[in-house]
């Protein structure tokens, strides 16, 4: 069964079709890129899929995640399959965290919800040893300080680090990856970028990594497809999609996309 | 070289929406205003002139009744709008004039002046108003039409220049601010053209509302005895010398009343209305 | 021909936390200069500096050989009709309750540059590929690609000779991007352009000199060629392992 099965959905705003007749569908452990510009829909739906969007926005068609109907489903069932199923990744690293709490606080949160769920209650010491788990599998260095830190108090990538922690701690089958690392330094990017490759494989999970940059799409999904204005415009294999583009539009964005590698010259 | 992938931009602007509170305020200012003007050339009858039996209720001869003299209640009201109206304007005239200047300065001013100023219209703030204002008139010495725009002008004054400064700052961060420091515009230059219009649309629906507040402030002084002194018919006073008699001759604090109201809720609807409408980036089809 | 020297220059807003150490480099008339690094880098100071916004700690920028004196008019009129910019956010670099008309004449009323005003922006709109009638409209109405290039038609209806742009096309999509730098392409045919950016690709593209910037100091300059193929510092060849490449 498909982990995420998303198929002729439409969001609509108004009178507007905001993302028009989507149809998207992620088998487990696959990884699969989510190419757009702005206003072509790609974050509104990652967000449809866990149920998360804004009041004012209502979605049509059928999103099966993990065989559960999303659309129109009651909250407490969306709550059971929201980090169980799928964990969200955001893109500033700044706001997606809590600036009131210590790092050690946050990263325990979801752990503690999941023993919850799983109807274990974990001793403090437990949760403890399992927070530093994560942050050891997300490679953050000076795990004692981290731990009692504030979120401003450490970089963003450490920032962005600890956010794929917590996702993490959720034990997630599906990660949702929402421009991950757009608001990061180039150097941190690719260090991000490899460190979500390495898990992903590493646990098995499925990877819904969404961007608006072709090359470190090309670098973490296997497929990829194509928005533009809500609607999909292409589907397939990274290495055909960006090597044999069909579409005008995609065919439009590999050859800009082409261009300043060009300028960069032969890879090293 | 025209590029027109790139030219699909959002639809140009759409003529200035209808606002209804914006016309239902214009209507009752306006109304305000058309009595006000016209007091200076006609009024039903002279306002000091007993034309009447006394606290008459309203008919034909006198719309409003009579006051407790005797004298045309409704041609103390008509004129009573324009006190209020000279008191509104004056007043926020000079909180702009004082408020603006001070707010601009102190954004631009460095992090010690800043906070000394910042901390000074605060707690001018918070000093009650009317209390202000009494403090002032009581520092002229003379209770006159003039004495009581001044006071409720310079209590004023601190509310201004604190959103002033606020909304000065956030201007002064962007970037078009930048953008035209490089151009090679002068400072006195960037904010005349750039700060100014930039806080102008908020600042005015602020102005809207301190209208209200001076005129009622003005009245709750002449209320208290200390406004312009007769014969300048203020509502306050109207209302004040209703107060005795208002069980037998209600009328005599229920017109004036409603003539305050009626401005004062005006005043607040053009602000909501103002607001609506003020800005270009609004006056976009959705 | 020396535009800019930059001699030694350090900088830093409190003694104890030094944002800039002991850079030096030139801009020369024709070449365009691309200014690479990552936050903390210091570029965006540079950037400052370049523009008078802000006094080097130590250390000269000289125009023309003119050591730079924010304080003597004359001096900064000239300068900053030679030396324009363009910057990041198109969304906060217009002011909105200006129509583009007002918003391009601006340099040319601030220096107080003689001539026809209305043909010099008719012109700057023809050059960076917008029609006339945009300039009656307001910012509020155009893409950000297209507020970008209402920016570009500001810095350049002056006619100066160099134009600063500090990360001009990072915050906009990537078809934008590419139209965009084509543009920046096509205007260096008689502007000489500064571009300070993390995007190596779009500096690449751009520039045909580079400088790498990292934590306040300069790492390596040069030829872009020549530092793309062999890149000398460690932390250049970080920088360069790191950007993602299209598959092959």
């Amino acid at each position: 069964m498909s982990l995420l099965r998303i198929e002729n959905l439409t969001i609509r705003t108004g009178g507007q079709a905001l993302v028009k007749d989507m149809s998207l569908v992620i088998e487990p452990g696959a990884r699969v890129g989510l190419i757009g510009e702005s206003g072509s829909g790609k974050s509104l739906t990652a967000l449809a899929a866990i149920g998360l969007l804004p009041p004012g926005l209502k979605p049509e068609g059928s999103i099966l995640l993990d065989g559960v109907q999303v659309i129109g489903a009651p909250e407490e069932k969306l709550k059971a399959l929201r980090g169980r199923t799928a964990a969200f990744v955001f893109q500033e690293p700044l706001t997606a965290l809590d600036p009131l709490m210590k790092i050690g606080r946050q990263v325990a949160e979801p752990i503690a919800r999941r023993h919850r769920r799983d109807g274990r209650s974990a001793g403090r010491q437990e949760i403890v040893a399992e927070v530093r788990h994560y942050l050891e599998r997300v490679a953050l260095p000076d795990i004692d300080r981290i731990m009692n830190a504030y979120p401003f108090q450490i970089s963003g990538g450490q920032r962005q680090r600890v956010a794929i922690a917590m996702a993490l701690a959720c034990r997630p089958k599906l990660l949702i990856a929402d421009e991950p690392t757009t608001a990061l330094d180039v150097t941190t990017q690719a260090e991000i970028l490899e460190l979500l490759s390495t898990l992903v494989r590493e646990e098995g999970m499925a990877l819904l990594f969404i961007s608006h940059d072709l090359p470190v799409v090309a670098k973490v999904a296997e497929e990829v497809t194509v928005l533009r204005r809500g609607q999909v415009v292409e589907q397939g294999p990274v290495r055909s999609v960006f090597g044999s583009p069909q579409h005008e539009y995609t065919k439009m964005l590999v050859d800009a996309a082409a261009a300043f590698d060009r300028a960069l010259g032969a890879q090293q | 070289m025209t590029d027109l992938v790139d030219l699909q931009a959002p639809a140009p602007a759409r003529r200035t929406p209808r606002s209804l509170t914006l016309s239902v305020g214009l209507v009752l200012v306006g109304l305000h205003l058309f009595v006000a003007l016209l007091t200076l050339f006609w009024t039903p009858y002279d306002p000091t002139a007993m034309t009447g039996g006394r606290l008459e209720p309203p008919s034909w001869a006198h719309w409003a009744g009579t006051d407790r003299l005797g004298r045309d209640l409704f041609t103390q009201i008509m004129i009573g709008s324009r006190i209020a109206l000279t008191v509104g304007a004056g007043a926020v005239a000079i909180a702009a004039a004082i408020g603006v200047t001070l707010g601009v300065l102190a954004a631009f001013a460095t992090r010690t002046l800043d906070d000394v100023l910042a901390a000074t219209f605060d707690i001018l703030i918070a000093f009650p108003t009317l209390l202000l204002a009494m403090l002032v008139v009581a520092a002229t010495d003379t209770a006159s039409l003039f004495s009581a725009i001044l006071a409720l002008g310079i209590a004023i004054s601190a509310i201004v220049a604190r959103l002033t400064r606020i909304l000065a700052k956030r201007v002064l961060a962007m970037d078009y601010i930048t953008a035209a420091r490089t151009a090679g515009s002068s400072w006195p230059s960037i904010v005349f053209r750039h700060v100014l219009p930039n806080i102008w649309p908020t600042l005015s629906v602020n102005f809207a509302l301190q209208f209200g507040i001076a005129i009622i402030a003005e009245a709750s002084l002449s209320y208290l005895g200390l406004g312009a002194p007769p014969p300048n018919a203020s509502w306050g006073r109207l209302l004040q010398e209703a107060q005795g008699t208002v069980y037998t001759a209600p009328f005599g604090a229920v017109a004036p009343g409603i003539a305050l109201v009626s401005l004062v809720i005006g005043m607040n609807l053009l602000a909501d209305g103002l607001r609506d409408v003020g800005d270009p980036t609004r006056r976009r089809s959705r | 021909m020396t535009l800019i020297s930059v001699d030694s220059v350090a900088f830093g807003y409190s003694r104890k936390e030094p944002v800039l150490h002991d850079v030096s480099f030139t801009v020369k008339k024709g070449v365009n200069l691309g200014l690479v690094g990552e936050s903390g880098s210091g570029k965006s100071t540079i950037l400052k500096l370049l523009l008078g916004l802000e006094r080097p700690s130590s250390g000269v920028i000289r125009f023309e050989g003119q050591p730079m004196n924010l304080n003597d008019r004359e001096f900064m009129r000239r300068y900053r009709r030679a030396v324009q910019a363009v910057f990041q956010d198109p969304y906060s670099s217009l002011d909105p309750r200006q129509k583009v008309e007002a918003i391009i004449a601006e340099p040319l009323r601030a220096l107080k540059i003689p001539g026809d005003h209305r043909a010099a922006i008719e012109q700057a709109l023809a050059d960076v590929g917008l029609p006339v009638d945009a300039i009656s409209r307001y910012p509020h109405e155009f893409s950000g690609g297209q507020r970008q290039r209402i920016a570009l038609a500001r810095a350049i209806v002056a006619r100066p000779q160099l134009v600063l742009a500090d990360e001009a096309v990072s915050a906009l999509d990537l078809s934008t991007r590419i139209r965009i730098v084509d543009l920046l392409k096509d205007l260096s045919k008689a502007i000489t352009i500064l571009l300070v950016s993390h995007d190596l690709g779009v500096v690449a593209a751009l520039c045909e000199e580079i400088i790498i910037l990292e934590k306040g100091r300069i790492v390596e300059a040069g030829r872009t060629e020549d530092i793309l193929a062999r890149p000398q510092h460690p932390y250049t060849r970080k920088l360069l392992a790191s950007v993602p490449r299209m598959p092959a």
